[in-house]
């Protein structure tokens, strides 16, 4: 069935490409009446070209259950999510406005803790934070820079307005199929790229690798940078052997490097020892060093805190940075905003209870039915109740982890996510979405064009894990020559 | 090169010409056995000699009968150098590395190993020569990708020494059983050779290794047990002989890092295979002269594994 758009109603959501009166929104025209005039059977074969592209192309994800069958095919809707590029560019600076803040809360509390002093950040949330590193108290990694790469997730609400969900500054992932989803969109439908200013993302790997670079111990023109990978098992492995490839950069597990008696990194090469200048891990610092953290990981490298203590090899992201990466710490980043930058916060936060609180507290219990109660550190959407969704059942133990332990819980209102259209069977419906772009940090600092869309596929859900039945989509900024509203057509 | 990286490629060729061998002589071996009289006794226990894997198999087996030689070799679970295992072990190798080695390699290993799992339960004696046939196929057609799409470097090193130290082990492996069992303890000159029972199992050694047909082209005279020895052994040309292999692995050490001690090792190997008296060899001595090979072989890896490896476990299945 080909599409039409007047059938088309996101009802009581806000809809990427089709605003509430049911016409479309100017950046997303050229590319509605483009899939308006297909006929059916065209709308499914571009649908199986894009599968066969990406089996081709060998874009897999990891599922953790399935035993030995571990690469899945990666899903993926070939209809766009499309922001206009001057939303995109205030959502830009917003991002690097966050990042930075962010990077200078880390950096003072690992030192003078004077955000604590000045109390604006209360110091007893570090006693209890499960990412705080005691091992990184006192020192200053290269440029001050902790979160070099961050992944934000932003979602927008009903009335429009784009959130911060939260802030991935351990190990996030996703970029690749942020760059993968945009390879396959240009073999499947190039003639949209030449009809539209849709602005390119792949200079993402260059960046990645100049911020890396930037962090190198030693001022060579080519440092020696690699991908610490968890391997083959991890669900993200795809991702790591990927990045490793676009940056040029070997891909190592943690048998491949050792400490010298130097306190220097080598990785074994056939030709012998060779030192490693920058790790960009994606690995968590519970494995990163045997010596330090888990005696039992086999995962990283024994020495290895040691070496990046002495400043001998860059870590991205720098172990401890995590404290940042923390749904109670969340709460305050607008405050840390306006402490070190004196800056009024470009993106809102959503607004979040903490339990920690005793009137927030109580507020959560009472309301337990309306809001999103998640634990402060955990990612991937475990561990989560969805009030609106949940059993009494479920809400009488999450009212339980809660006075066990108020410190580790935060809650939510439940946000009307946005929608956008999806190719499902034969039609058009809308689906739930949220966007990750990926923040880097270096000497300067840098945001994808966009970022990785993901998307509810089932019907009403808005889980978008890819872990948990989530797609994806490619995510077009693209630019229009008109003022908006202006129509010329 | 990574160590680890290395030492996966290096495996993972192994496996497959392990897997491409073990076919071939459960297939000679089968039509061998067709053509000789049962009351020479010879069954299938060489085959368990040849590959070394006798004690794991009584583990498991009473009987060495068909049945059960040709199952645990072909498809069985319990033992890492049946076919369907050594498959396993390339695959799971080769995921890691799949950026280096070509892709439709890669997907050939991953066809040849689900084939071989599919079909695990079903092997009869009737479709058994139609699936070793297969395996041998699918694994020259992998060479062939290797050859033809791979860059000649460090990577590409790597498979070839792989390669050749697994074909010269089973070279020699097959000579060491078959033909100990079939030289007599004296000699009975033509009385022997002129023996058609003789006759086709020499025949049948030398198709063990793919060599009957080369053979015929050198040596152009009947098959006899010197003969067999001197070209399975000496010969420069034939890619299966052991002095081929020697050659081959020499050319590669050369273009790797620091090799000196491994190429001494080869040197020795090649100096010991060429200087051998096949004559005095047919007749007494040959058991131990390959041990002795078998033992340089063995060395030779330790070698390796210590020059480029460097301490990087050993991958999946060994």
């Amino acid at each position: 069935m080909a599409i039409d758009w007047s059938q088309y109603r996101a009802e009581g959501f806000y809809d990427e490409l089709v605003d509430a009166d049911g016409r479309l929104r100017p950046p997303a025209r050229v590319l509605c009446e483009y899939l308006a005039a297909l006929s059916g059977e065209e709308l499914a074969e571009l649908k199986n070209a894009a599968e066969l592209a990406i089996q081709v192309m060998g874009i897999t994800f990891t599922v953790y259950s399935e035993g030995h069958n571990i690469d899945r095919a990666w899903p993926f809707d070939i209809i766009p999510r499309i922001i206009h590029r001057r939303e995109w560019e205030r959502t830009q600076a917003g991002l690097v406005q966050r990042v930075r803040a962010l990077n200078l809360f880390i950096q003072d509390v690992y030192n003078e803790q004077k955000i604590i002093k000045d109390q604006v950040f209360p110091g007893e949330l570090l006693a209890n934070s499960r990412n705080f590193r005691q091992q990184c108290v006192g020192h200053t990694p290269p440029l001050g820079v902790w979160a070099h790469i961050c992944g934000s997730d932003l979602v927008r609400d009903k009335d429009g307005t784009l959130y911060v969900l939260e802030d991935n500054l351990r190990v996030p992932s996703g970029v690749s199929y942020l760059l993968e989803n945009r390879s396959v969109m240009k073999r499947v439908l190039p003639e949209l790229f030449e009809n539209n200013t849709i602005l390119p993302v792949d200079d993402y790997a260059t960046q990645l690798f100049d911020m890396l670079a930037s962090i190198s111990p030693r001022p060579l023109d080519y440092p020696e940078v690699v991908v610490l990978t968890p391997g083959i098992y991890n669900s993200a492995y795809f991702e790591h052997a990927y990045l490793a490839q676009q940056i040029g950069a070997e891909l190592v597990e943690g048998t491949d490097l050792l400490v010298g008696e130097d306190d220097c990194v080598y990785m074994r090469h056939i030709e012998g020892l060779r030192r490693v200048d920058v790790i960009y891990r994606r690995i968590d610092d519970w494995f990163l060093d045997p010596d330090v953290f888990n005696p039992e990981s086999a995962l990283g490298v024994p020495g290895l805190m040691r070496a990046w203590q002495k400043g001998n090899v860059g870590l991205a992201n720098a172990p401890g940075a995590g404290v940042a990466d923390d749904k109670v710490v969340y709460a305050f980043v607008p405050e840390m905003i306006r402490y070190y930058l004196a800056e009024e916060p470009i993106l809102p936060n959503v607004p979040t209870y903490l339990c920690m609180h005793d009137e927030e507290r109580e507020y959560v219990l009472a309301h337990l039915e309306e809001l999103v109660v998640k634990p402060a550190n955990e990612s991937g959407g475990y561990g989560m109740l969805v009030g609106p969704k949940s059993t009494a059942k479920e809400r009488k133990k999450f009212a339980e982890l809660i006075h066990q332990d108020p410190r580790n819980y935060i809650a939510q209102p439940t946000l009307a996510l946005s929608t956008t259209p999806t190719l499902c069977d034969d039609t058009v419906e809308p689906r739930h979405v949220d966007l990750r772009p990926f923040i880097l940090q270096g000497e300067g600092t840098y945001v994808t064009t966009g970022g990785l869309t993901r998307v509810a596929l089932v019907r009403g859900s808005l889980v978008v894990n890819s872990s948990q039945g989530g797609g994806s989509k490619d995510t077009w900024i693209v630019d229009l020559p008109d003022a908006p509203g202006a129509n010329q057509q | 090169m990574l160590s680890r990286v290395a030492n996966n490629i290096y495996w993972t060729s192994r496996y497959l010409e392990r897997a491409e061998n073990t076919a071939r002589i459960v297939n000679v071996h089968g039509n061998m056995l067709l053509d000789l009289p049962s009351r020479l006794g010879v069954g299938w226990e060489p085959l368990l000699a040849i590959t070394g894997s006798g004690e794991l198999f009584y583990r498991h087996f009473r009987n060495a009968d068909e049945r059960n030689v040709v199952r645990f070799l072909l498809t069985d679970t319990r033992n890492p150098g049946s076919i369907l295992m050594a498959l396993a072990s390339a695959r799971e190798n080769l995921r890691t590395t799949r950026d280096i080695i070509p892709r439709e390699s890669w997907e050939a290993v991953n066809d040849c190993h689900r084939f071989a799992r599919e079909r695990a339960e079903s092997i009869t004696k009737r479709n058994r020569y139609e699936f070793t046939k297969n395996i041998m196929r699918v694994i020259q057609q992998i060479c062939g990708f290797l050859d033809g799409a791979m860059s000649r470097d460090l990577a590409y090193s790597f498979v070839r020494l792989g390669r050749y130290l697994e074909r010269a082990d089973m070279t020699s492996r097959v000579l060491d059983v078959r033909a100990a069992n079939l030289l007599p303890p004296v000699d009975r000159g033509d009385e022997a050779s002129q023996d058609p029972l003789a006759n086709t199992q020499w025949m049948s050694v030398l198709k063990s290794v793919t060599a009957y047909q080369m053979y015929r082209q050198h040596m152009r005279f009947r098959v006899t047990g010197p003969d067999v020895l001197k070209f399975l052994l000496q010969n420069r040309e034939f890619p299966r002989a052991f002095l081929f292999c020697m050659d081959q692995l020499e050319g590669v050490l050369q273009e790797l890092p620091q090799p000196e001690a491994a190429l001494r090792r080869v040197a020795r190997l090649q100096r010991r295979v060429q200087s051998a008296d096949v004559h005095a060899l047919a007749e007494r001595g040959l058991h131990e002269f390959i041990d002795e090979l078998q033992i340089g072989l063995g060395e030779l890896h330790g070698d390796i594994d210590a020059l480029y490896f460097r301490g990087t476990p050993a991958p999946a299945g060994d």
